[in-house]
């Protein structure tokens, strides 16, 4: 079945839940309609723009049918023009209004990091703090189906690298309404990059709104033996590894789903590392100077004395994505990488 | 259209004063206590002064990094700017922007890029923001003959025309992006001049020398945009007399013809307007002369003011990435 009618065939595993509120089973998508909806209806300064908001897929579901809802001065349409359109969205931003921007893929941010990079994330800095770009920017992560180079990259590694952004990678419903929704109180210009992997997933979400903080990263396994930082869906692949892996062997491993790389809850990592003494970064985004390089560099930086063992990274090839689907198994990591990761570094 | 004497006499009053505080920054810069890349807009005064005098405070203006001219015109702080130009705490940007990132949020100026063209959709959005809140406030952007050889402008044309946002686009062609003549880079005019239906954009290209002019066409362009009716694109004819940054001595020869520099100096907008509002009695020596003492005196306070201000240190340098 191609990707863009990607069933949702999954519950989230039982994993460990921390402070989060009772809630009903619902999609992926329909959490992260439901944070956006009810942001609209709250505040009138918040809309919705990107290309393909109101087509009949809505984003993936994520905005189907708000424009019907709210009017299209509030869920719009736009042109392809990507660099003018963020450039828009950021002085709509400065002049008082709360712009939530989508995108169906985060190859298309490349064609606007001028207003990006240069712009939206400079702004308070620059003025010292005179005015502040209160802009939410969203892109989903495309994988399979031959989506080849310029439709699939995972590239989180570049936006984290940009100092006065906000980088936001969720792995479960409950997280992806919450972080939508403190996105977009948040007075900084935030980035939320998803997983189109992430949409085959029922969660426990709760009706009301609420915010999950930014910076907080979450345990989904308390474990002694091996920490494990899987970011965005590979959160819920390490934790399956980890099931496995105990049931095997009865190798006990933590493991963390940071949900935000900017600010990245550094304690919570150290913390965990300071415990285990072993540590696997795994990463959707490339090798080479990546979200794995900076978790890893940070850990050694800060708890080297702590390691037992060498850190381990799991990240994607430092290759453009090929499109036919031999090359394309070859290409991606998983939870196997990440099982294997795990079973070396115990074994150092 | 006649424009009333007071707006007259405000206009030249601006005009002069930008035109002294950059003889003044030109004058000390080199000296090294503005450490912060200047780029001076002498000969280009009509342009900020005619189209600010019809907007009111509450309305934007977007510059960029010529950008002293625009930030004092729409009712900037002078000397929170020079401050910022001498990198103290007191500047208008707190020492973190330097001369191409200025601000003034009182008068309405968000901010200036200092990316040619970033600040075009920057301003749009602006547009954008005042049309979603049912203001009649207009957004005006500034931007140089480089910033038009960028594609950003043709995709913000395009938007605010489909959007009817009250957006003022004002193309400050000084002939030049630094070393870089117009012609090596467009093949003529702009297109916008020729290809956009009336309905849809208030087009214009006018000599940007002429103050009076500039006002008169700007005024149509801020009325039309209060109304609703839509965007405006003017096109300024001016001449950058100085050297794209720093102060004449750092001007390279060679690349210009100082004919060319000395023929637009001739066309110099504040003693053109100058001489008419002295022929129409609209100002008199007099007058003129108390002006020049103020504006010299107002000079004087904010660089000393600049000097005794205290600078940032390192217990500042991680402030403001984030707003809380």
């Amino acid at each position: 079945m191609p990707w863009s009618r990607i069933a949702t065939d999954q519950n989230e595993p039982e994993f460990f839940r921390e402070n989060e509120l009772p809630g009903r089973r619902i999609t992926y998508a329909e959490a992260i309609r439901e944070g956006l909806r009810q942001a609209l209806a709250l505040d009138e300064r918040v809309f919705v723009m990107g290309q393909g908001v109101d087509d009949p897929s809505g984003m993936f579901g994520a905005t189907r049918n708000l424009h019907q809802e709210f009017g299209r001065d509030r869920v719009f349409d736009t042109p392809l023009a990507e660099t003018a359109l963020t450039g828009i969205a950021v002085g709509a931003a400065m002049a008082g209004q709360r712009p939530v921007y989508f995108h169906n893929r985060p190859d298309f941010l490349y064609l606007a990091m001028d207003q990006i990079v240069n712009h939206a994330a400079k702004w308070s800095y620059m003025f010292g703090g005179a005015v502040n770009v209160p802009l939410v920017l969203w892109a989903c992560i495309g994988r399979g189906w031959g989506s080849a180079a310029q439709h699939s990259q995972a590239n989180q590694g570049m936006f984290m690298h940009a100092p006065g952004l906000k980088l936001v990678m969720p792995s479960t419903c409950y997280d992806a309404k919450g972080l939508m929704l403190a996105a977009i109180k948040d007075p900084n210009p935030v980035l939320i990059i998803e997983h189109r992997f992430n949409f085959k997933q029922k969660g426990l979400v709760p009706e009301e709104m609420y915010t999950v903080p930014l910076g907080k990263g979450v345990v989904r396994r308390p474990g002694k033996d091996v920490t494990v930082v899987g970011v965005s869906h590979l959160a819920m692949d390490a934790f399956h590894a980890a099931q496995e892996l105990a049931a095997e062997s009865g190798i006990d491993a933590e493991v963390i789903d940071p949900r935000t790389l900017r600010p990245l809850d550094e304690e919570l990592i150290l913390e965990s590392v300071r415990k285990t003494g072993r540590l696997v970064v795994a990463d959707t985004g490339w090798k080479t100077g990546g979200v794995t390089a900076e978790i890893a560099a940070m850990v050694a930086e800060k708890a080297f004395k702590y390691l037992r063992a060498p850190i381990k990274r799991v990240a994607a090839p430092d290759l453009p994505t090929p499109s036919g689907h031999t090359l394309e198994s070859a290409y991606y990591i998983g939870q196997p990488d990440i099982k294997k990761a795990m079973i070396e570094v115990m074994a150092e | 259209m006649n424009i009333v004497a007071k707006t007259r006499r405000d206009m030249l009053f601006s005009m002069l004063r930008i035109r002294r505080v950059q003889e003044r920054i030109e004058a000390d810069y080199m000296q090294d206590r503005m450490k912060t890349p200047v780029h001076l807009c002498v000969g280009q005064e009509a342009i900020a002064a005619g189209v600010c005098a019809t907007l009111r405070r509450d309305d934007s203006i977007q510059s960029n990094h010529r950008s002293h001219g625009h930030y004092l015109a729409k009712g900037g702080n002078l000397p929170a700017l020079i401050a910022e130009l001498h990198c103290r705490s007191t500047g208008c940007s707190k020492g973190y922007g330097g001369s191409m990132h200025v601000v003034d949020v009182s008068v309405g100026h968000l901010g200036t890029s200092s990316i040619v063209g970033g600040g075009i959709p920057i301003g749009t959005g602006i547009g954008l923001a005042f049309q979603m809140q049912k203001s009649d406030k207009v957004s005006v952007i500034f931007f140089g003959d480089g910033a038009a050889d960028e594609g950003v402008l043709y995709e913000s044309l395009n938007y605010a025309m489909l959007k009817k946002l009250p957006v003022v686009f004002v193309l400050e062609d000084n002939h030049w992006a630094v070393c870089s003549p117009r012609s090596t880079r467009q093949v003529a005019d702009n297109v916008f001049l020729k290809g956009a239906a009336k309905d849809l954009l208030f087009a214009a290209k006018i000599d940007g020398n002429d103050a009076a002019l500039v006002y008169q066409t700007a005024k149509k362009a801020v009325d039309r945009a209060r109304k609703g009716q839509g965007p405006s694109f003017i096109v300024c004819d001016t001449y950058r007399i100085l050297g794209h940054a720093g102060c004449k001595a750092q001007d390279p020869a060679g690349y210009r013809d100082t004919c060319e520099i000395d023929a637009w100096a001739c066309k110099c907008p504040v003693d053109t307007f100058r001489a008419a509002c002295l022929a129409d009695g609209t100002v008199d020596q007099a007058l003129l002369d108390e002006w020049e003492r103020d504006i010299a005196s107002e000079i004087e306070a904010a660089f000393r003011f600049a000097l005794e201000s205290p600078l940032p240190g390192p217990q500042d340098l991680h402030k403001h990435l984030f707003s809380e």
